[in-house]
């Protein structure tokens, strides 16, 4: 039984702290170095032969001189088996043995013997090897798209792992794409539009989505439940079943190509969403306070500006976060309805850079990186209202 | 009184509603009902200008008399499949010009030519002439004839309006477009985009629900693929898994886990033997699914974070003193509560799914076997231009969604209830 725990510590662990050091070492690749192999069984011999240190050793050291000297040792073994390696690689295989050697800090010969152990050791080497693993996948894509705004296609090409960035160069050379996307590809105009179609459209949203919302909230009316219903399924339908008859009367009304146009479709599409939102608020202010809005002698005009809206203030501005995301990240539409330069979204603007095989992948990317960063920012400022927004405004994308 | 205050409440509840219901009702209900009118025409979508009649108007000298010039109109109907009636032609000339020889369908008065050319058919014609000369004998300024444009008027049909039908849109829907396979490779991508989204966010959301450091940065994080802007995240995955200079691809070859960059986008099929059974995976479509899964499994996990959340900690205190192991736990707790929220989620998400069309339009445009129907009604509609059948394609997703939304209200309405 001890033994049966023991070996699945031993591999487990191991195991994890393996697959940390080949992501450390991909990460280093990427700086440069010339790996050409991850080496996983000579770790994971050593991450094993390590594990197997420490539980022997047990309490009989102090913990942070047990930690530092076994992660020193380990740190050396593994400097002679990839020789021409750099020290600041060295030094993270060292800190993250350090982190891996801390975290094996709660087992012991003894806590091996607790009931149901192997499992433990499972789930909890699984958190932790999940947590990395998820941050990893989520975050790559994103570091590979900052970077290689910084690169230029040659230097891709010709070594497609090198996303080490030059600082010594001056600080234009690096960020060449973004001027010149600003510059030749008229950028700026195209951010300026991006924000007035999403500014815009959260405005009328809002205009059109609380007096609504209060309605079906708060005030009885023949085809009330009926409307509530529709709220539901409207916003299960696409909007790739909308395009083809929109295209054809747009073309005709003459409002493709122009921002009013997005504007109309961007609000009408978000518009249910928000009044499924904001309705399932107000639902929630307590009635006792808008009948003293009414003895005060307030209309409804008054009810909903002075009491419902500063009562809501949380749910407007998730709604608002939650539409403005929206807009801002909308393609479909923008796609099908702008086809001239002088009035692309940012979007379509990226996409259309695409449609030229010529155009350098790092012009791309700079693009990609100023349609995300405002999003992303914004989501992280915000974190708290957006989250609730896309919680409850999940049932639409 | 109390019967006026609800009249009264009444009247303000439909002034309230009514913008945002007929703003709904002009953006996205009515297209709907609209494609079911389009899908049984023949329509192109060079077609859906409302025919006009033009003119490009050529000035030529005559020989050496300057004093007399060539007028070419080269009139046609815009439309190439519907007539204009009643045509009538415009221009006008400077004092002291007037034409010679005029066409017996037109007339001279008050330094204008006017014309009334009739019906014209589709793809009609004409090069129509006419010698202007000045009175005077001066030399007449070409620029200044050019300078003046023709006004044409007609009368025409909105060709999207017109009473003839066909049931050749769906006839080719069915039976000319491969609508087994485009059927097959939508669910296909549906399904496993859909399950694969739930199963990370089940991971995800397990994960973060330990009393882990900076479990709020990670939830942020995690987050990231879903409220990144599409466009830009599909062309870095693109750039990435591109075979040629791709980084996933140089390190697969790198660390010899490959020999030969893979096509994951742009390839159909790939070969792979487990256990000495052979069977051909869809690559493309698999990729485009891990899109799909790495892209929405944020807001699966969002979900059943909140709901992992709320369970009490005396259900696992219980369970401890009783001495369930942690896969118990997780079996016995932790997925019955979570039960009722992955349902509603796998409804919400297969629907979407289903609908899912930029994702797929970005990384590869359909091609390598990743067609779906949403795919399709752009492809028909805008690529193909034949805007019919891309609608009729679109009515097959209204059918296809509306039984999903009757499973989705029987099975899992009550469960919201309950929820």
């Amino acid at each position: 039984m001890k033994l049966k725990s023991l070996s699945i510590f031993l591999i487990i662990s191991s195991f994890f702290l393996t697959c940390i050091l080949s992501i450390w070492k991909i990460m280093a690749t990427l700086q440069g170095l010339s790996f050409n192999n991850l080496n996983t069984t000579p770790v994971f011999l050593n991450g094993i032969l390590l594990s197997l240190i420490f539980i022997i050793i047990g309490n009989k050291i102090n913990h942070l001189t047990k930690i530092f000297s076994l992660s020193f040792l380990f740190s050396l073994l593994y400097f002679y088996l990839n020789e021409s390696s750099p020290y600041w690689y060295i030094l993270g295989v060292f800190l993250i043995t350090l982190f891996f050697t801390n975290k094996l800090k709660k087992y012991s010969v003894q806590s091996l013997k607790e009931d149901f152990i192997s499992e433990k050791i499972i789930f909890d080497f699984i958190t932790l090897f999940g947590i990395v693993f998820f941050a990893f996948v989520i975050l790559f894509p994103f570091y590979i798209m900052l970077i290689t705004s910084f690169k230029t296609q040659i230097a891709l090409l010709v070594n497609p792992l090198d996303f080490s960035l030059d600082f010594s160069k001056n600080l234009t050379d690096l960020l060449k794409s973004y001027f010149i996307i600003f510059e030749t590809y008229n950028f700026g105009r195209y951010i300026l539009i991006s924000s007035a179609v999403s500014i815009g459209t959260v405005i009328v949203t809002l205009l059109f989505a609380i007096p609504a919302a209060y309605a079906v909230a708060r005030l009885n009316f023949f085809g009330k439940n009926f409307l509530s219903t529709s709220i539901l399924i409207i916003y299960m339908f696409p909007a790739i079943v909308l395009v083809i008859p929109l295209y054809t009367v747009f073309s005709q009304l003459g409002l493709r190509n122009s921002i009013f146009g997005l504007l109309i479709v961007y609000t009408a599409t978000t518009l249910p969403v928000a009044i499924y939102m904001l309705q399932g608020y107000f639902k929630s202010i307590p009635k006792e306070i808008e009948d003293a809005g009414i003895m005060d002698g307030q209309n409804w005009f008054g009810i909903i500006l002075k009491i419902i809206i500063p009562l809501s203030l949380p749910a407007i501005a998730s709604v608002a976060l939650y539409v403005f995301m929206i807009a801002w990240n909308e393609f479909l539409f923008s796609l099908m309805f702008l086809d001239n330069p002088k009035s692309f979204t940012l979007s379509r603007a990226i996409q259309y850079l695409s449609g030229d095989a010529e155009t350098p992948r790092q012009y791309l990317m700079a693009g990609s990186v100023i349609v995300t960063l405002p999003i992303l920012f914004i989501f992280i400022y915000f974190e708290k209202y957006l989250v609730s927004g896309l919680t409850a405004g999940s049932v639409k994308e | 009184m109390s019967v006026s205050l609800s009249k009264l409440e009444k009247r303000t509840a439909y002034t309230l509603v009514l913008p945002a219901v007929l703003l709904v009702f002009a953006i996205v209900l009515f297209p709907i009902f609209a494609n079911v009118w389009i899908s049984f025409k023949d329509i192109e979508l060079k077609d859906i200008r409302i025919p006009e009649p033009r003119a490009k108007k050529i000035v030529k000298s005559i020989s050496d008399n300057q004093s007399e010039l060539k007028i070419i109109y080269k009139l046609r109907n815009s439309s190439l499949i519907q007539g204009i009636r009643d045509v009538q032609f415009q221009d006008k000339f400077p004092t002291n010009v007037s034409p010679i020889n005029l066409d017996p369908r037109c007339n001279f008065q008050s330094k204008k030519v006017v014309c009334n050319f009739g019906n014209w058919q589709a793809k009609y014609r004409e090069n129509f002439e006419i010698t202007v000369q000045n009175n005077n004998g001066e030399t007449i300024d070409k620029k200044i004839i050019k300078s003046q444009k023709p006004i044409l008027s007609g009368k025409a049909d909105n060709p999207l309006l017109t009473a003839n039908f066909t049931l050749e849109n769906f006839k080719k829907v069915f039976y000319e477009n491969n609508f087994v396979e485009l059927l097959s490779t939508t669910f296909y991508f549906t399904f496993f985009g859909t399950v694969g989204a739930i199963i990370f966010g089940i991971l995800a959301a397990q994960l973060v629900n330990q009393n882990i450091q900076g479990r709020t940065y990670m939830r942020g994080i995690l987050l990231f693929p879903y409220v990144g802007p599409v466009v830009a995240l599909a062309y870095t995955w693109t750039l990435l898994l591109d075979p040629n200079s791709g980084t996933l691809n140089a390190l697969l070859v790198n660390f010899n886990i490959i020999e030969t960059p893979i096509n994951l986008l742009g390839q159909k099929y790939m070969t792979i033997s487990i256990l000495g059974f052979e069977f051909k995976l869809r690559l493309a479509l698999t990729t485009v699914i891990f899109f799909e899964i790495w892209r929405y499994f944020p807001l699966a996990f969002l979900f059943i974070l909140a709901r992992l959340q709320a369970i009490p900690q005396t259900l696992y205190e219980a369970a401890d003193v009783d001495g369930a192991s942690p896969i118990q736990k997780f079996i016995h707790i932790t997925l019955p509560q979570i039960t009722a929220i992955i349902s509603i989620l796998f409804m919400i998400r297969f629907i979407w799914n289903f609908n899912k069309f930029e994702d797929i339009f970005l990384l590869t445009g359909g091609a390598s076997g990743t067609r779906t129907l949403p795919i399709n009604v752009y492809q028909q509609g805008f690529a193909v231009s034949d805007i019919g059948m891309g609608s009729a394609v679109s009515i097959v997703i209204v059918i296809l969604l509306l039984i999903f939304m009757v499973i989705y209200f029987r099975l899992i309405g009550k469960r919201i209830n309950e929820a």
